[in-house]
């Protein structure tokens, strides 16, 4: 019997409870202070020794990205409207834990695939804003050589096995990369990061059925923001609760709250220790929220109104995170500075970047 | 010189890989224990084990995507799609997926990952299990499809597709199996893009895949008896395509007949029938004739069945229709 003490009613909030139901094959006796009360609850453990605290420099740089992926974002939304970028766009406004947490977790050899919202993925794991803005631009300085798009942002040397603009489409190859590790004995984790909306295609069945069967050291990361582009929870899936779908698979599963980085750094290490050290896979439930809109000019008619305003101000992980360190406006009106110095950069790096020559379309196709 | 079958040349190949590279392994339903459908890779499992023959369940998505992510690592696996007829349902995986992560990324990855197939007509499958589907593949930019007709031939693609930085798609064909053939000492590879003149011949060129090759040279052997000297090709590489040896063939032979068992309409040969027109336009004394499938899907009926694929005696009578309308 393990025992479990939650010091905070936050804690709960922040979805650990269901981490801790979920992590033991055994019932454990948990004790809730915050509720005064004791209560017995299906399975357990390790959170508390797997909880680390971290400190606030590490967590004031999450902030700093966070908040540089949140103006990295606004700017491509405002050069797109203003007609400067091609294609179509679509951000993760409001997801920003969700990459920052998740990727701060990875080692250096690990890697990841991606979704058609990826820029706060691709910045959270290394590629300089500079590369993500010039291939918005279509550049030959982008990170996919502007050969990719907004959907397609790839950065091999930083483990970012690519974006991909086919729903669960990159969930497969997260499976293998991560056979592959398990063939060659190497201490590395494959990750995915996909929707609500991927969790009813086929490969994310097979995939995750495949990853388990086969104890690959994968962890597939599910943000739940509630919305499959414009269908609600209600209307894709029979379900709310997705760790429901790793129990079909026997697959570990662990949920969190999305909006504080804090807990989704936590739950993404235990994840990720998880599956490193050969327990096998596990399916990360992050539940967030998109503060935007499917894609960049979606008027978004299927909101109920007024969600979106409550949502801002009360789920933002900026404001969280924010408030959590006690940074005061000064110094956030610092750092705010900084980063949109840094985005506005990217933009003139990007602009400043160098054109393919139509032909160059018929390169890279074979190698 | 040895004498391998078709299958035998197929194991041959994969085990001669897989004894020399730890990089290469295999995955795909039954094709550990029982062999695969087709006890092509009878055996191997004994050889080199379960995690190297790897059986799956059936999730052909998850076969083609999980050997994409291992080929993005660098390994060289070899998936096998049971039948032609379920790369449908790892289409997903193949065409958006294998042949575009390199392109997308702008060339900074690669995607050496071998798609082993089998299909093909004449023993009553039915409608689901003996279509041939390489049409779909040779259209898309970035595959490699192949379609050897001989043990030598497959043994030796086989072994380039293995080692192919580029995903290819090797089609097999079921009735060519028992196929057998005294085959080199060593394993030769054979790149990709050299059509094989077959048969030499002075006045009609069959350009001609997979069992149409054998079918063929029965139907030139037969036009011989009559005075017509055949000319047989087969492009054993479909994409890319050796458009040089099939041209320089007409443009000797005047005369063209191109030949698949896939559904005529929209087909492979509808290409090779227009890189003739193209290329060798001035050289054509009659319209270039093509024989395949009857527009049906495959009919489980022997008798609707042989109606439907063409055969020898199809071939012999386009070769006709050429020679026929010289001077017309």
């Amino acid at each position: 019997m393990a025992r479990v003490v939650f010091l905070r009613e936050a804690d709960e909030e922040a979805g650990l409870l269901p981490v801790v139901r979920q992590l033991l094959q055994e019932r454990a006796e948990i004790v809730c202070e915050s509720h005064g009360q004791e209560r017995t609850l299906a399975p357990v453990a390790k959170v508390e020794a797997k909880k680390k605290g971290l400190s606030d420099e590490r967590l004031r740089d999450f902030l700093r990205e966070m908040l540089l992926i949140r103006r990295f974002e606004e700017m491509v939304e405002e050069r797109f409207r203003a007609g400067e970028l091609p294609g179509f766009l679509h951000v993760a406004i409001g997801q920003e834990a969700v990459a920052v947490g998740v990727c701060a977790a990875l080692e250096e050899d690990d890697v990841i695939a991606s979704t058609h919202r990826a820029h706060g993925h691709t910045l959270a794991r290394g590629t300089s804003p500079n590369a993500v803005m010039a291939e918005l631009y279509g550049k030959l300085e982008g990170c996919s050589h502007g050969y990719g798009g907004s959907m397609h942002l790839y950065d091999i040397e930083r483990g970012n096995l690519g974006a991909n603009a086919v729903v669960g489409g990159g969930l497969p190859a997260i499976t293998g990369a991560a056979l592959a590790f398990k063939f060659r004995k190497e201490p590395r984790v494959a990750l995915a990061f996909f929707g609500d909306g991927a969790t009813n295609i086929g490969t994310f069945h097979e995939s995750l059925n495949l990853a388990q069967l086969w104890t690959v050291p994968a962890v597939f990361v599910l943000e739940n923001n509630w919305w499959a582009e414009s269908t609600p929870n209600s209307q894709h899936s029979p379900i709310t609760d997705f760790t429901q779908r790793a129990v079909a698979y026997g697959m570990h599963s662990i949920k969190v709250g999305g909006q504080e980085v804090e807990p989704v750094y936590d739950a993404a290490s235990e994840a990720i220790d998880h599956a490193r050290r050969g327990d096998g896979p596990v399916l990360l439930v992050v539940d967030t929220y998109r503060l935007v809109g499917h894609y960049v000019g979606d008027p978004q008619v299927y909101r109920p109104k007024g969600e979106l305003q409550e949502l801002r101000e009360t789920q933002d992980p900026i404001t969280k995170l924010r408030e959590r360190l006690g940074v005061t406006d000064e110094e956030f009106e610092q750092l705010d500075a900084e980063v949109t110095r840094e985005v506005e950069e990217s933009v003139e790096f990007a602009k400043n970047g160098t054109d393919p020559q139509p032909e160059d379309a018929l390169k890279n196709i074979y190698a | 010189m040895p004498e391998l079958t078709y299958r035998e040349a197929v194991r041959d190949t994969l085990a001669t890989a897989m004894r020399q590279d730890s990089d290469v392994f295999l995955m795909g339903e039954d094709i550990a224990e029982m062999g695969g459908s087709m006890g092509v890779t009878h055996g191997l499992v004994d050889e080199f084990g379960p995690e190297r023959v790897r059986n799956t369940p059936i999730s052909e998505m998850a076969i083609v995507g999980a050997g994409i992510g291992a080929a993005m690592q660098g390994m060289r696996p070899v998936v096998e799609i049971m039948y032609e007829d379920f790369l449908t349902l790892s289409t997903e995986q193949i065409v958006n997926q294998a042949a575009k992560h390199r392109y997308m990324s702008g060339g900074q990855l690669k995607v050496p990952l071998t798609i082993r197939t089998q299909g093909g007509a004449g023993w009553s499958p039915g409608a689901q299990h003996a279509q041939q589907l390489e049409a779909w593949f040779v259209h898309i930019p970035g595959l490699k499809v192949i379609f050897p007709s001989t043990p030598t031939d497959v043994r030796g693609m086989l072994w380039s597709a293995i080692y192919d930085d580029n995903p290819v798609i090797v089609f097999e064909h079921r009735l060519l199996y028992p196929v057998k053939e005294d085959v080199p000492e060593k394993l030769e590879p054979i790149p990709f893009g050299e059509a094989r003149v077959v048969r030499e011949g002075e006045d009609v060129t069959v350009v001609a895949t997979g069992p149409m090759v054998h079918r063929s040279l029965e139907a030139a052997a037969e036009a011989e008896k009559n005075g017509v000297s055949v000319e047989v090709i087969d492009p054993r590489s479909l994409q890319p395509l050796d458009d040089k040896t099939i041209v320089t063939s007409v443009k000797k032979t005047n005369r063209a007949v191109v030949t698949h068992e896939a559904v005529t309409r929209m087909g492979f040969g509808a290409e090779v029938a227009s890189v003739i027109q193209y290329q060798a336009f001035d050289w054509l004394d009659a319209p270039i004739e093509r024989v395949g499938a009857k527009f049906a899907p495959l009919a489980f009926a022997p008798v609707m069945e042989q109606f439907l694929i063409p055969g020898p005696e199809d071939v012999l009578e386009g070769i006709y229709r050429t020679v026929g309308r010289n001077g017309d």
